[in-house]
């Protein structure tokens, strides 16, 4: 056992434990937390598996700017109701059996893995400068739609502000 | 050498599984909105670890493109979120459409 397997296992514990902690947590606040944990923990995991460009964005996107993201919105929003957690014994049989059909889907697929799979892999990296060139090279056009789906959510996001906006001040107005 | 590809495989899987879990039984839309970026998040690593098993760069490029996509999904299902607070007051996705539960 390498020391590149310690450190696999450690991380893995990490992010299962943390990501099982904030998916129970009923205060939001200390879920966001614990995911941002948990991401972290994936970043190392990427930067083990040998990419460090989507290790660092990982950093950079996920724990910094969609978990502040989250803790904005959730310290925003005061909820006076307390969570329901009463649901029809249907609802937790429906959960219940796509759980297990998925968990089914999974062993057997990790059973009936192709060739090979069961060996250790070799440690490879990709570097940040090899990887950007490659990916402009062969994803130029995945790029632009990305940045275009990111125009359109901003201008989706400032929309949705907006006709809120207007409308309070149009109802202002009507006083 | 690392680990086998069916242990990075399985991490994925386990967390994928929370993910669903939280989005399933959690009646919440930001903790719904969680899950949803657990799952996306399971889905780059086990990208990341098929790139690293079959010795291809074009796992990262789709872990690169997952990210980009949750960031987008993420602003916009925020942003409807507090959208939605604001007109009904509540985050409990069986009070939004009628009057399920009545608020005082």
């Amino acid at each position: 056992m390498s020391v590149y397997s310690i450190f696999f296992y450690l991380i893995a514990a990490v992010m299962i434990l943390s990501t099982a902690l904030a998916v129970t947590r009923k205060n939001m606040v200390h879920a966001v937390l614990f995911l941002v944990i948990s991401f972290l923990a994936s970043a190392l995991l990427f930067f083990l598996l040998g990419a460090p460009l989507p290790g660092i964005l990982e950093v950079v996107i996920y724990a910094g700017a969609i978990m502040v993201l989250f803790l904005f919105v959730v310290m925003m929003i005061r909820i006076r109701a307390p969570e329901g957690s009463g649901f029809l014994f249907w609802h937790y049989l429906g959960a219940g059996g796509l759980s297990a059909v998925y968990v089914a889907a999974c062993l057997l697929l990790i059973r009936h893995a192709g060739p090979g799979t069961g060996a250790p892999m070799a440690a490879a990296v990709a570097a940040p400068a090899d990887f950007g060139q490659y990916l402009f090279e062969r994803h130029w056009l995945g790029i632009e739609i990305v940045s275009l789906l990111l125009l359109v959510a901003l201008i989706g996001v400032f929309h949705l502000g907006l006709s809120r906006a207007g409308q309070r001040s149009g109802k202002g107005g009507a006083h | 050498m690392i680990v086998p590809y069916t242990h990075v495989i399985l991490l994925a899987a386990l967390l994928f599984l929370a993910g669903m879990i939280c989005t399933v039984l959690r009646r919440n839309l930001i903790m719904l909105l969680l899950g949803l970026e657990i799952m996306l998040n399971a889905a780059a690593v086990a990208f990341v670890g098929a790139g690293l098993h079959l010795q291809q760069i074009e796992g990262q490029a789709a872990a690169l493109f997952i990210l980009a996509v949750a960031a987008a999904e993420v602003s916009v299902g925020l942003a409807l979120i507090v959208c939605i607070y604001r007109q009904t007051g509540t985050l409990d996705p069986e009070c939004i459409e009628a009057d399920a539960c009545e608020l005082e």
